[in-house]
């Protein structure tokens, strides 16, 4: 197949040989799992259990909460010993909603409503079914995967990319998900493919990954799952950049693939619907990559959400010297966490340990405007004219010169000779831009709320001048009468 | 919720993703260009002799110096910015453009004007608008047109002791005086001689390609200076574009004028070959501070330095053309900058949004 050029883009050591060899091995049960109620994009969920409450491996234990929300599963069977405040995986270490679960030991499943023909339900019913298991997209973004098929089942998918592009280094969670679990996620596939009768069906697979191309040819085979071989280059499996070398298409700016008739989600999600539809399994484990310098057996595991990343590391026997920068994710786009105490999520790809001979870091050296960034740039930005401006609080500039179209994807950062922090910069901005447009809209919504109180206030005085016009008019009518009538009496008399 | 100390292991500040970095830094991108300098210094220094090395030594050491006295002056630390690298890279090149029996004060004034006026009265690294060391040269050329135009014909070198009065005494050599060939052209043509005559025993096309003329102390090694921007291009510290666009706004004017008359016009292998045009080309236009951002951008840029260059070499009142085209050209970066600029993802050319196309 033809594959369409892409701008820019970096080529980062993969890294991947440190645990691309391991076969996916499931994590010894823990014993208290944490469980937040917000791993999606969206609004939290909300529980719908109480502390003392014995629950089910699968047991829905928190629903979705309006438009964008996600459900959330018991990763195990056990009580519920907490509902409050855990530290979140989040870089600031915050706090957040956390459903905490003593496991019983015994991982006893909740009844599964499976399906035996699964290609004969409607796709409202797969998109429900999806729904139901608080399915999520598992390459990184966490946007409720039912809310994409059935906006993408409204507006007509013309192609389903799947993406196995995996471009961050380090992670082979997708790699060996393709390699091991071929069929079930073809299978996914063409559930999803029904689910928004999709009329073309592409998966796209970076040629690093051999091995997991084969697996999913031999599971594809001739029918209407193509997979497609897209040469190694960060970020390929960027959304935007996974469309546009597969099918030569743009999402127009502040567009979603769904304008252009496409509708992308990534391979392992193609496996969670799998269990889901097929065994009626909601999602509650992931599978995680455990890499870095810093760690002593790099390795692939099946984790239930919710386990504390401590017991990942400890899986993967510990720290094979200090590390200087603990990630949540890949290096390229992930979140740098210090509390080994954090849950695994179900956005989490990877848990790596880095050594600071890795990360690369320097103290930022004046700009000499050498324009590697402008040339790694996938999007076509030019990164240091950015900087420039927002380093003097000027938003506007920088957001003309298109800070919004920016997927903070990092190829500029990476390759500055400089080590300016560039994408922490519009990260930065597009924060302090969120708070403006956010005061901006206060600031109307009050002046609205002004303008409707002036505007009320002046209403009820126009009508009580009028009513006291009126009854001066009544009263005037009346006396005028009066004397007419008083006339009349006279003039008759 | 309290956090027992025991439970972070790490107590980095917060960073920002990416967490890796490519193995480059200013210094080392400074270093591959002092290293593919190198050949051609080295050549020069073999050329010309040590009044070539103690002018090169004293543009470096006066530009050290000079710009370590003027970062103490702002209050800022001084070793970063000598570590750059990029105050000596205008040294060298500085040096690499002065006749190389020039005296000591004509590479200090221009050492100390490049890195101080040139570079960081602007406000140091990244932010000057001029090439440093092409400003300077241009400052020297001005104020001190013989000292700056005093060729050697390469000959049997000098002694050390001999050298250093040289450089530092300004003692003239007799009998060694030469001019360079777009000089030696310029002055035949105000005598009514035409290019055939002029040229004819002073230009020799291979000695030129291999640096055996008088010139400036780095430029006439027209190969390893090719060489070296070969290096830098597969190293990729610099694009093609620039300098490709400089040879080639040198060469089809040259050529052209050439075919239509040879007598008055060089052709574009003399011109390619002579002056500061190949340092130029693969050295200074492709300075990363005073040229601009986008491919596109800095082909226009180069393509307007050859042009200048041809017209100021031709037309001009000066010999050679290279230092005021690539000043004139600076001064036009911002707005290059202003109107070149890549198409983003999902926008046409002007910023607008793509139409929301389906194919149904």
């Amino acid at each position: 197949m033809k594959l369409f050029d892409l701008r820019g883009g970096v080529h980062p050591e993969g890294k991947k040989s440190l645990s691309v060899e391991r076969h996916i091995r499931p994590l010894p049960l823990p014993k208290k799992l944490y469980v937040p109620l917000q791993q999606h994009i969206g609004a939290p969920a909300t529980p719908v259990v109480n502390v003392g409450d014995k629950v089910l491996k699968g047991q829905l234990i928190a629903n979705a909460q309006g438009a964008v929300s996600s459900s959330i599963h018991a990763p195990t069977s056990g009580t519920i010993i907490a509902l409050g405040d855990h530290v979140a995986p989040h870089p600031s270490g915050l706090p957040v909603p956390t459903v905490t679960l003593e496991s019983d030991g015994e991982d006893k499943w909740v009844a599964l409503n499976a399906v035996e023909e699964p290609f004969t339900l409607a796709p409202e019913d797969i998109a429900a079914r999806v729904a139901a298991a608080g399915i999520v997209g598992l390459g990184g973004a966490t946007f409720p995967a039912a809310l994409k098929l059935n906006l993408s089942r409204n507006s007509g998918v013309q192609t389903l990319i799947m993406n196995g592009g995996e471009c961050e280094p380090y992670l082979t969670c997708d790699d060996r998900i393709m390699r091991e679990r071929a069929a079930e996620i073809v299978e996914g596939i063409r559930l999803i493919a029904q689910a928004v009768a999709a009329k073309e069906i592409l998966v796209g697979i970076e040629d690093n990954k051999p091995e997991a191309i084969a697996a999913m040819r031999t599971a594809a085979g001739d029918g209407e799952v193509k997979i497609v071989v897209m040469p190694s280059m960060y970020p390929m499996g960027s959304e935007k950049q996974i469309i546009q070398v597969l099918t030569g298409k743009e999402i127009p700016a502040g567009g979603r693939p769904a304008d252009i008739g496409v509708l992308v989600h990534n391979v392992a999600t193609a496996f969670a619907v799998h269990q889901a539809i097929r065994f009626g399994k909601p999602l509650i484990s992931r599978i995680v990559t455990v890499s870095g310098g810093a760690i002593k057996t790099p390795c692939n595991v099946e984790a239930l959400v919710g386990t504390p990343v401590q017991e990942l590391i400890a899986f993967a026997d510990g720290y094979a010297q200090p590390a200087a920068r603990l990630v949540l994710g890949g290096p390229m786009m992930g979140q740098q966490f210090t509390n080994t105490d954090v849950p695994m999520v179900k956005g989490t790809s990877g848990v790596l340990a880095l050594m600071s001979a890795e990360i690369g870091q320097a103290e930022a050296s004046p700009c000499i405007r050498c324009s590697t960034c402008v040339r790694a740039c996938p999007v076509g930005l030019l990164p240091l004219e950015m900087a420039a401006h927002i380093r003097v609080a000027d938003l506007t500039g920088a957001v003309d010169l298109g800070l919004k179209d920016c997927i903070a994807c990092g190829s500029c950062s990476y390759v500055c000779p400089a080590h300016i922090p560039l994408v922490h910069y519009f990260n930065y901005a597009k924060g302090d831009l969120a708070a403006q447009e956010r005061s901006k809209l206060k600031q109307e919504a009050t002046k609205k709320l002004a303008d409707n109180r002036t505007e009320r206030i002046a209403r009820i005085e126009r009508e009580r001048a009028e009513a006291m016009a009126r009854r001066k008019a009544a009263r005037e009518a009346k006396e005028r009468a009066a004397k007419e009538a008083a006339a009349k009496a006279e003039a008759a008399a | 919720m309290g956090c027992a100390a025991g439970k972070l292991p790490i107590m980095n500040p917060i960073a920002h993703s990416p967490h890796a970095h490519a193995p480059i830094s200013i210094g080392k991108v400074m270093a591959t260009v002092l290293l593919a300098l190198t050949p051609a210094t080295l050549f020069g220094f073999w050329l010309y002799g040590w009044p070539a090395v103690n002018l090169w030594a004293v543009s470096l050491i006066a530009a050290i110096v000079g710009e370590a006295f003027v970062v103490r002056l702002q209050q800022r630390a001084v070793r970063p910015v000598i570590m750059d690298g990029s105050g000596i890279l205008t040294a060298w090149l500085l040096a690499l453009s002065l006749p190389p029996y020039a005296p000591w004060w004509i590479a200090v004034l221009g050492s100390l004007f490049a890195v101080i006026i040139g570079k960081q009265v602007f406000g140091g690294l990244g932010q000057n608008v001029f090439n440093p060391a092409m400003a300077a040269r241009v400052m020297l050329l001005i104020s001190f047109p013989l000292e700056m135009t005093t060729w050697v014909a390469p000959s049997q070198a000098p002694g050390l002791l001999e050298s250093l009065r040289i450089t530092f005494f300004s003692q003239p050599i007799d009998g060694m005086a030469s001019a360079s060939l777009l000089g030696h052209v310029k002055t035949e043509f105000t005598r009514g001689i035409g290019l055939d005559q002029a040229l004819a025993g002073y230009y020799a096309p291979m000695d030129m390609l291999w640096g055996s003329r008088a010139g400036s102390l780095g430029e006439t090694a027209a190969v390893l200076l090719l060489i070296g921007g070969l290096f830098l291009i597969a190293r990729r510290i610099i694009t093609w574009h620039a300098p490709f666009a400089m040879l080639l706004g040198v060469a089809v004017p040259a050529l052209l004028f050439n075919t239509i008359d040879a007598n008055h016009y060089a052709g574009p292998m003399v011109h390619l070959l002579s002056g500061g045009l190949m340092l130029g080309a693969f050295f200074i236009v492709t300075d990363p501070v005073t040229s601009p951002n986008t491919a596109l951008g800095q082909f226009i840029f180069g393509l307007g330095c050859g042009l200048l260059t041809w017209v100021i070499r031709t037309w001009g009142g000066y010999p050679e053309g290279v230092a005021f085209a690539v000043l004139l050209m600076n001064a036009a970066t911002p707005i290059i900058d202003q109107y070149v600029k890549p198409r983003i993802y999902g926008r046409d050319r002007k910023g607008a949004a793509l139409a929301v196309k389906k194919e149904s």
